[in-house]
């Protein structure tokens, strides 16, 4: 029998590295490209001031970056080392895509950052602004790739299971690529990204702008991180809608979960915007709905159903004990792989396989299940309403405060009112935010999706590595000090670098020179 | 898909390119290894310090996704060894992710303050992420060639029986020894190539010349073991080349001296073990005669030919299991599917060439040696 202890102990070091992990780089994924933005003006323009702008972002960007790789590295031999079964199961078709990011991205953005610092008297401005878009390339190749990977994870397109090898295998590697959630995934991510190091720029820039330093630095960076904030948080919210439409075919359990939907309405279904789901109850108390929204974004039309849970849960009844026959047939045919009439049994029941594996957690043998058993595993497929349903609405009400917030920048910005101290608070209080939001929608997306880890093929507690319970304590506790004391000093020195504030190299206008820069880091100048 | 080639073949190719990923692994980010296991020897101040660190800041990155890569295209090709080789040797590799994480943040973060007690503290964190993973490699493939006592279960599911103690046997702490040797040569290599002429290169030289000698010793020491002792696996009857990747459906046996049987097999093979004896003496005889390309080319050659004698030695056994007869990993039971070796030769074919010419690039950019006055005067040194 599967030891849970073992189970829960590697999913809450795998959330606790993921998540520390996404602090980082969705500062990455933005501010690369923001340091595109003021580097292309500093080639085009040739003014001074644009450069060092651009090599203030960057130095709080590299700060910033090798903790992402660091933590990154934790990352790409964790499935090895704590989700062994899982790696084995579905190795043939995860792997490549994590292959494919290394070769792809990670050498691309790894080989161009050692040039974008180390370069500046090397390289000529284009040369220099090239090795930029590289690493900003880079980078946000390596979202494409890793979320291709979490996609199929969501949405297993494109393989079958093999009782030779007893895993699944690719039978159609386009379906993995071009699969539909991946791409959603992937525009929502990165948008969320942009989104991130547009709060971040224009905060600090804000900062500045309180106090009356780098004036000059500050009203540039407030311009572009207004207009691309504005931009990418509509991408975001649309595109985040876009990934709910991708659910309805594939994941109805998680978006159902999300909306505490338990029955199914009459179409077009209503969007709830507050209520309290209860697991145990099963229902939503104090709802309250507005009519026909959710059935139009999530299906596109007026007739389309959105499932609710419980019928979601009567059709996971069904299918465990389609499962359990397509078990029984690997099982013969692991004894006998020319077994006819086993093989004949699996073709049918093939793809109810990961149904039958549910009842591994109640049962031994999936074949000795009663009915009541079967009727838990059937529960089983619910994941933790509560927590999707209100997390989901702080996600989303983030998203649209970020629409909001960019547009009154923007607004701003275009009418050149860097004044508005209401405003430049604000933005300053508003810096956290981002990473709230998108390390909510992390768990939304995760958390959603159990209790699989890929949808209907494995379930998540037969995916950890045979452990003691002591090895993933020693290793929950080496990670906590190693990366608790590395948040410390990288909070502390991007604080230190901001108060510091830019660096002014020979030739530049507007700025003071690096004496007084550094003189105005201790003595607070009024505010204008 | 039709795919041109058959499934061995594709397997023979992978195994190849699982070689090549090693050994650039240990060509390139192994001289960032050395360096760092260096640092705090080779420099004594501050400045000399930074010239070993900016002799590998601002390429050490790059390199450092062989290893990235290293473990994604196991995943991909070799998914067994990929799950029962990090599950297995779990407190191990935490050990190596923790060295290596100090390394992004140790070449960052020890620029950003003067104060020579945080300096210190991220120089030897710097020596850890260097030393610690060219022990631990080096003791993980003593145990591989040792054998790894995890069987496999009917749902494939891997069960390992070791203790984290247990991986330190005396055959491998040798393998340790052989790789930090070999790695810190390496290091001496690049040093030598990389800083001006002064007291940092001199020293690094001097202990360039102990490594040498200690890899040439200790890798023969190996050799005489694998011959002598009670170390090797052999595969009984026939491993179906082309059969479906289920190590349960081959038997394999402990057998003495196994390992050194395909050299009468293939006599060419050889040449690796060669190499890897020749590497050190090559690089020595570079550092007396003041020839800077031989040293670092004959650490290159060493790093070449003992990884790959290895990988040879114990062909076609990737894993073998010390304590059930079916479950070990074998180039012939242990792959993906023949559909996904393809693909991802072709994406390796396509992407492994690009990543070469802007490498090759980015190292011509930053070529020359570091001068004392470059890490006095260049702003943008570490």
């Amino acid at each position: 029998m599967i030891d849970m202890a073992v189970v829960e102990l590697s999913r809450l070091q795998f959330a606790l590295t993921a998540l520390y992990h996404f602090l980082f780089v969705p500062l990455t994924l933005g501010l690369s490209f923001i340091i595109v933005i003021t580097e292309s003006v500093y080639v085009i323009t040739d003014r001074p001031i644009w450069r060092d702008v651009t090599r203030f972002w960057g130095k709080l960007f590299g700060i910033n970056f090798v903790l992402g790789v660091a933590t990154g590295l934790t990352m790409e031999f964790e499935f090895g080392t704590n989700w062994a079964y899982y790696s084995h199961y579905v190795g043939d078709i995860f792997g490549a895509p994590l292959a494919i990011e290394g070769l792809m991205a990670f050498f691309l953005e790894a080989t161009f950052v050692g040039l974008m610092f180390f370069g500046w008297d090397r390289l000529s401005k284009r040369g220099h602004l090239l090795t930029t878009i590289m690493v900003a390339v880079g980078s946000n190749l390596s979202a494409l790739w890793i979320l291709i990977a979490n996609g199929w994870m969501q949405h297993p397109t494109g393989a079958v299971f093999n009782p030779e090898t007893m895993r699944m295998e690719v039978s159609n590697f386009k379906d993995v690529l071009f699969n539909p959630v991946a791409q959603a995934k992937f525009v929502h991510t990165v948008s969320a990204g942009y989104v991130c190091a547009s709060v971040f720029v224009l905060g600090v820039s804000c900062y500045y702008l309180l106090r009356g330093r780098h004036m000059e630095l500050a009203k540039r960076s407030f311009t572009v991180a207004a207009a691309f904030g504005l931009a990418s948080s509509l991408s975001v919210v649309v595109l985040g809608d876009e990934s709910g439409y991708a659910l309805t075919d594939n994941q109805q359990m998680k978006l159902a979960a999300m909306e505490g939907m338990w029955e199914t309405e009459q179409a077009p279904a209503g969007l709830t915007l507050f209520g309290i789901p209860s697991n145990s109850a099963h229902e939503t108390a104090y709802e309250i709905k507005v009519p026909y929204v959710l059935g139009l974004i999530a299906t596109r039309s007026l007739s389309g159903e959105v499932a609710g849970i419980v019928p979601l849960v009567e059709r996971a009844d069904y299918r465990i004990r389609q499962g359990v026959i397509a078990y029984d047939a690997v099982e013969k045919l692991k004894v006998n792989r020319n077994d006819l009439v086993a093989r004949e049994a699996w073709e049918r029941h093939k793809s109810d396989l990961g149904y039958a594996l549910l009842l591994k957690r109640f049962v031994a043998d999936p074949r000795q299940a009663d009915d009541a058993t079967i009727a838990k595993a059937a529960w089983s497929t619910v994941p933790n309403v509560p927590a999707l349903f209100f997390m989901f609405r702080i996600m989303a009400g983030l998203g649209f405060f970020f629409i909001l917030f960019f547009a009154t920048a923007f607004a701003f910005s275009v009418r050149r009112r860097f004044d508005r101290k209401w405003f430049l608070r604000t933005a300053v209080l508003a810096m956290p935010l981002p990473w709230l939001a998108i390390e909510i929608g992390w768990l939304v997306a995760e958390l959603g999706r159990q209790p699989w880890a890929v949808d209907g093929v494995q379930p998540t507690f037969l995916g950890a590595s045979s452990l003691t319970t002591t090895q993933i304590w020693a290793t929950i506790f080496g990670f906590t000090a190693l990366y608790g004391v590395m948040a410390v000093i990288e909070v502390k020195l991007m604080l230190s670098t901001i108060r510091h504030g830019p660096e002014v190299y020979e030739g530049s206008d507007g700025e003071p020179t690096p004496e007084r820069a550094r003189a105005t880091t201790f003595t607070a100048i009024p505010a204008e | 898909m039709s795919i041109p080639f058959d499934y061995e073949t594709m397997r023979l190719i992978w195994w190849t390119l699982m070689g090549v990923l090693l050994i650039g692994f240990a060509l390139t980010d192994g001289f960032d290894l050395g360096s760092a296991s260096l640092l705090p020897f080779v420099g004594r101040t501050d400045a000399e310090r930074r010239m070993v660190i900016n002799a590998i800041g601002p390429t050490w990155e790059g390199n450092q996704v062989w290893f990235i890569l290293g473990g994604g295209a196991i995943f991909a090709a070799w998914p067994y060894v990929y799950a029962v080789s990090f599950s297995g040797f779990y407190l191990a590799m935490f050990l190596v992710l923790s060295a290596l994480i100090l390394r992004p943040v140790g070449f960052k973060y020890r620029s950003k303050k003067p104060d020579p007690a945080w300096r210190s503290r991220w120089d030897w964190a710097l020596f850890v992420g260097g030393f610690v993973p060219a022990l631990v490699f080096g003791v993980a493939v003593g145990n591989v060639l040792q054998g790894v006592p995890f069987r496999l279960d009917s749902d494939m599911r891997s069960f390992y029986e070791g203790t984290l103690l247990g991986l330190f046997s005396p055959f491998a702490l040798l393998g340790g020894l052989v790789s930090v040797a070999m790695l810190v040569l390496h290091g001496a290599g690049w040093l030598t190539l990389k800083l001006e002429d002064g007291p940092v290169r001199d020293r690094a030289q001097r202990y360039g010349q102990i490594a040498a000698l200690v890899a040439f010793v200790l890798y023969a020491l190996g050799g005489v073991w694998l011959a002598m002792g009670d170390i090797g696996y052999r595969v009984i009857g026939v491993a179906e080349a082309a059969g479906p990747s289920n190590p349960r459906m081959t038997e394999t046996a402990h057998a003495a001296g196994a390992w050194l049987a395909n050299y009468g097999a293939h006599p060419w093979m050889i040449l690796a073990p060669l190499l890897g004896l020749a590497g050190p003496l090559v690089a020595l005889i570079g550092i007396r005669g003041r020839k800077d390309a031989l040293v670092f080319g004959g650490s290159s050659m060493a790093n070449l030919g003992i990884i790959a004698s290895v990988g040879l030695s114990m062909f076609p056994f990737i894993l073998p299991s010390s304590i059930d007869a079916r479950s070990s990993l074998l180039v012939w039971n242990a792959s993906s599917s023949h559909t996904t070796l393809f693909i991802m030769l072709l994406v390796t074919v396509i992407l492994l060439p690009i990543v070469l010419v802007y490498t090759a690039w980015a190292y011509k950019v930053m070529f020359g040696r570091i001068t004392t006055r470059d890490v006095n005067l260049n702003p943008d040194f570490y």
